[in-house]
């Protein structure tokens, strides 16, 4: 009898995705620990490595978050053209590969960006972006358009009914933040921060090259020189145990954190946020959403215009690499929706750490290790180059998970906590409770989780390196030789391509997600 | 669902390698940029495979150095039968895992700056490192020394010695060149370094963005945008210490079951088809220079008049040291 | 026949006990002060809430072993009794089969019972389209083709009109009338109770009394329901 109170939420594969997901990460950590031969351990320069990777990660997480805040606020009660679009581009900096996100971002507050070109002009000293507050620059970059995101779904999430009981209250837009919109970021606000944080924890070539030398290293970086300058498997496991451990305590630091409540259900009556009258508030969220979209969106902006010259000198190889990706990218999907909708179910329901740090791990672990340890255990049974698609598909199927989930799980709690009952007493069978109510009632964020799956998984280079050979190159990697190659102004095409391509599939999956609801 | 994933991948990856049964395959592992489409290798496979009657297979594998680690990944068990890409920065450890055959050549004639004699490596290209910059640059300066005494706002990008083979042949011509004061070298140079990047593609692209002053790359470097950009605006600048060497070699894996072949590759290496492919593909300088001489643009590139490098076994037991030096110095 | 045999539920420091049954076809009301446990009652017979003693039969069919679509009832929640996304067809159409599998007869039934409530033509609508008395309608619609001996009602009209929940009651007791179904109703409205019940269960003070008919319950009520009718004795 125990449990009915709760009945179509356990019942699944939630358990069975989560102990998949835990061993296709914790096998090629043991994989490379088993390889491993004398080691020297943790020197002091990896120590220093662990506090700097928490300090950046913590401080880019909360500065991503709080920037997030007013900026979600001012896009979801604001109206303007192109709303819709800004909201897409938002995407983009998160998908893209670091390595051109970087680019385009140095092209607009680098030494020679349009900043200190600006500055030049009035006899001012270019801007110095390299540095600890590089760093943090370089995360919020990638990590704000994705917590806005994030936060305009909890926005979203807010049924009209209890916005019109707002209005009706003769709420201003303090008590509306206090009653409506405060409860929604306590519950949408720590899964960000973790994101984020997690993301940052194993950050490398953004935060070396954003922060000037060496003293930013991070343990990713650490990871690198363990494998390549000392070749120390051992010292490159314990530092992915180091990562493992970083993320099992972020999340146990998160639980400490208050339940999260349901938002409530409405009935689906279209609603918005009413906009505060009156100038201030006007050109506040104004100057808010100017200045997120033009620091988010200029960067994006250069390489449009740097890429152009470009694209008529693309080798077909680079197209034929595009498709490629493009087929990666449509597997990783798959794989990512069949485990995360399990998962999502899994983790509405009961809190269980084990799940919850299955479902987090894969963004903390290193792509390097994850890389290696794969290919370990692979080389034996085929030849690694037959497994480099499916590989990456897998990966990016796990490293995509936890944002997936990030959107899906509160959407999923909700269709719970309003329907089950509902569904339960009127005998609904599981297939049709997945099918007829909570798959249209997620679709939102199940295609805004599709999309940033196929996005990441196309302009993902992690672990491809080390299992591709010369023919089967995707995307990325294809980029990457046109610039190890001198072919800058191709290199920069292929970016546009890669910045395009994501874009498109990210907009074709989160556009058929939200339907007619619209965002 | 899974099953049909991975099949289709399998399908996707199939299409694409040619496999021919009766043809022998000689798999040769190498760096990335190698194999590129405008890399030497779509140009070496052709003329080899018209002559050996086999099948050239590349695998390439990030850097150098990424080459090394996936070749001690893979041990005995190892695919390969050349593997092609390795400095001598890493031989010394490349000959430790035991996996290389000798080379059966003696010793051939080299067009190389310094003496060849090892028995396990062959060289089939070189280059020296040096810092690249606009032609327009006000004051070039000509040694390590100037460097440090310009403006601080003079600035240069070099890469990570320990995830970049460039980056770690920076620290080890510092060391060539200055021993013991390598410390001091590095506290003078630290701050002229805008940043340090993860590979050299990274760095380039900062400085062709016009993010550095210079940029820690090859000598050879200005000739790419000479010959095929036609922008003669790039030059490096020649240092009096001397130049750190960077030379390329290849080796066969001894427990190869097409060891022959392996090894006639080798011979081919030093051969006018695949060294005249070398200087405008790889964009270094040929390990035998081709009977047509080198191509045009190449006389307009500065000739270090010494050539600092270390022997395998001393780079080796060196670099740690320098690495510590260098974190030090760049780290406070 | 509806046996509650000592039924005990338990929710931390709360708890509800209940001892008795109700005959089939009887109109039962449920009143008592609000947080008394009504819904309470209400939703453990549903299946929601866990009995921590005792059992709860129909007709000699332990409950207790049935899942909440399982059980012989119709139960309609005070909010959320529809699927927002879904059209009102569909919503009626969930009484006949869960899977929305609906051959041409069915469909038939479907629009019969939207008729049968008032609701002809009005199918296509979603939930949000249409007013809350014709919301009720629908989730009557789906209880009249889920032809469930009981009907629960968890005070689904108390969010409408004085006038609109009186035509609700009305509608229910035209289907209890033609189902022949035994219908259990929360309401914390003696008029309600005067209407629609022709028995009243009194919960307060963690006892849910047995039934008694209405008349009696209103003519001489106890000294603790004359005291939440604010009536003296």
């Amino acid at each position: 009898m125990a449990g009915r109170a709760e009945p179509l939420i356990r019942r699944g594969g939630g358990g069975i995705a989560a102990a998949l997901c835990l061993a296709l990460m914790a096998g090629p950590l043991l994989a490379v620990a088993l390889r491993a031969g004398d080691s020297a351990g943790l020197g002091p320069g990896d120590w220093a490595a662990i506090r700097f990777t928490v300090t950046q990660a913590a401080l880019s997480a909360v500065l991503s978050v709080a920037l997030a805040v007013p900026a979600a606020r001012a896009l979801m009660r604001r109206r303007f053209p192109g709303r819709g679009l800004a909201i897409t581009l938002l995407g983009a900096p998160f998908l893209l590969p670091t390595l051109v996100a970087v680019m385009g971002l140095l092209s607009v507050f680098g030494r020679n960006g349009l900043v200190s070109q600006g500055l030049a002009i009035l006899g001012l000293p270019p801007l110095q972006i390299y540095g600890f507050h590089g760093v943090v620059l370089g995360h919020v970059f990638f990590n704000l358009p994705l917590v806005t995101r994030l936060l305009l779904q909890g926005w979203q999430g807010i049924p009209a009914e209890r916005l019109r009981l707002s209005e009706s209250l003769g709420f201003g837009p303090r008590e509306t933040f206090r009653h409506l919109e405060l409860p929604m970021l306590v519950r949408v606000v720590p899964g960000a921060l973790l994101v984020v944080f997690l993301i940052c924890t194993t950050s490398f070539a953004v935060a070396l090259t954003l922060g000037g030398g060496p003293r930013a290293t991070t343990v990713e970086l650490a990871i690198y020189q363990a494998f390549r300058f000392d070749f120390d498997l051992g010292r490159a496991a314990m530092l992915a145990g180091v990562q493992v451990a970083l993320c099992v305590a972020a999340v146990l630091a998160l639980r400490l954190a208050p339940l999260p409540v349901g938002a409530g259900t409405g009935l689906d009556r279209n609603a918005v946020l009413r906009p505060p009258r009156g100038l201030p508030a006007r050109l506040q969220d104004t100057v808010v959403i100017g200045l997120v979209l033009g620091f988010l969106l200029l960067p994006l902006g250069m390489l449009v215009v740097d890429g152009l010259p470009g694209l008529v000198l693309l080798p077909d190889t680079v197209w034929a690499a595009a498709l490629r990706s493009l087929a990666v990218a449509l597997g990783s999907v798959v794989v990512t929706l069949a485990l995360a909708v399990p998962l999502a179910f899994r983790l509405a329901g009961a809190r269980a750490l084990w799940v919850e740090v299955a479902a987090n791990l894969s963004i903390a672990v290193s792509p390097l290790v994850l890389g290696l340890g794969l290919f370990l255990i692979v080389l034996p049974l085929v030849d690694p180059r037959l497994m480099a698609l499916p590989v990456t598909a897998l990966v990016n199927a796990l490293l995509s998970l936890p944002f997936v989930l990030r959107a899906l799980v509160p959407a999923i709690h909700e269709v719970n906590a309003g329907y089950g009952r509902l569904a339960a007493s009127l005998g609904m069978a599981r297939a049709d409770w997945l099918r007829h109510v909570v798959l249209p009632r997620v679709r939102g964020p199940l295609g805004f989780g599709a999309g940033l799956a196929a996005a990441l998984s196309i302009g993902d280079l992690g672990v491809i390196t080390l299992f591709a050979d010369g023919a089967r190159e995707t995307l990325p990697l294809a980029l990457f030789r046109l610039m190890g190659a001198y072919r800058l102004t191709e290199a920069a095409g292929a970016a546009l391509v890669l910045l395009g391509l994501t874009l498109a599939v990210f907009w074709i999956f989160d556009r058929g997600g939200r339907g007619r609801a619209g965002l | 669902m899974k099953t049909h994933f991975i099949a289709a991948g399998l399908a996707l990856t199939l299409t694409t390698g040619v496999v021919m049964a009766d043809t022998p395959v000689l798999t040769v592992y190498t760096y990335d940029s190698f194999v590129a489409d405008w890399g030497p290798g779509p140009a070496i496979e052709t003329a080899f495979e018209a002559r050996c009657g086999c099948d050239l297979q590349w695998v390439a594998a990030g850097d150098g150095a990424a080459l090394l680690g996936r070749l001690r990944l893979e041990g005995a068990r190892t695919g390969a039968d050349v593997v092609l890409g390795l400095d001598t920065n890493l031989t010394d450890a490349a000959a430790k895992t035991g996996l290389f055959a000798r080379h059966d050549l003696g010793a051939p004639s080299l067009d190389l700056p310094v003496g060849w004699d090892d028995d396990m490596f062959l060289p089939y290209d070189w280059g020296y490192f040096a810092f690249v910059h606009r032609a327009d640059m006000a004051q070039v300066p000509g040694s390590f020394e100037e460097l440090i005494a310009l403006p601080d706002d003079v600035k240069i990008v070099i890469q990570d010695p320990r995830s970049s083979t460039p980056g770690l042949g920076l620290l080890l011509w510092v060391k060539a060149a200055y021993g013991d004061r390598a410390p001091e070298i590095w506290e003078g140079l630290a701050p002229h370094i805008l940043t340090v990047t993860k590979g050299w593609s990274e760095a380039y692209g900062l400085f062709v963005e016009g993010e550095a002053d210079m940029v820690l790359s090859y000598t050879t470097s200005p000739a790419y945008h000479l010959i095929a950009e036609g922008d003669p605006g790039y030059a490096a600048a020649a240092f009096e210490e001397g130049h750190y060497l960077q030379v390329e070699v290849a080796g066969a894996i001894a427990s190869s079951d097409q060891l022959d072949l392996a090894q006639e590759f080798l011979r081919f290496m030093l051969t006018d088809a695949f060294q005249s492919v070398i200087p405008t593909t790889n964009w270094m300088y040929p390990a035998v220079t081709p009977e047509a001489g080198l191509p045009d643009g190449f006389e307009t590139l500065i000739a270090p008049e010494t050539a600092l490098l270390y022997a395998p076994g001393e780079a080796a037991k060196m670099r740690d040291q320098a690495l510590n030096e260098w974190l030090a110095a760049l780290s406070r | 026949m509806l046996v509650c045999d000592d039924v005990v539920i338990r929710q931390d420091a709360f708890t509800l006990r209940a001892a008795w049954q109700v005959s089939a076809g009887d109109k039962v009301a449920v009143i008592g002060p609000s947080g008394a446990g009504k819904s309470t009652l209400l939703n453990a017979i549903a299946g929601f809430v866990p009995l921590s003693g005792g059992r709860l039969s129909w007709s000699g069919q332990d409950l207790g072993a049935l899942d909440p679509g399982a059980r012989p009832l119709t139960i309609l929640f005070q909010d959320q009794n529809l699927f927002p996304h879904l059209t009102l067809a569909q919503n009626v159409a969930l009484g006949l089969s869960p899977s929305l599998r609906l051959d041409r007869a069915s469909r038939e039934r479907v629009e019969a019972a939207l008729e049968r409530v008032g609701l002809g033509g009005l199918g296509a609508r979603r939930p949000a389209q249409v007013s809350g008395g014709q919301a009720s309608r629908t989730a009557l619609a789906r209880a009249l083709l889920r032809q469930r001996p009981l009907l629960l009602l968890d005070e689904p009209f108390a969010a409408l009109g004085p006038g609109l929940k009186t035509e609700m009651l009305s509608l229910v007791a035209e289907i209890v009338a033609e189902t022949g179904a035994t219908l259990l109703m929360v309401t914390h409205d003696p008029t309600d109770a005067r209407h629609a019940a022709d028995r009243v269960v009194f919960v307060d003070d963690g006892v849910a009394d047995p039934p008694r008919p209405t008349d009696e319950v209103f003519a001489a009520p106890s000294p603790r329901l004359a005291a939440y009718l604010g009536t003296r004795p």
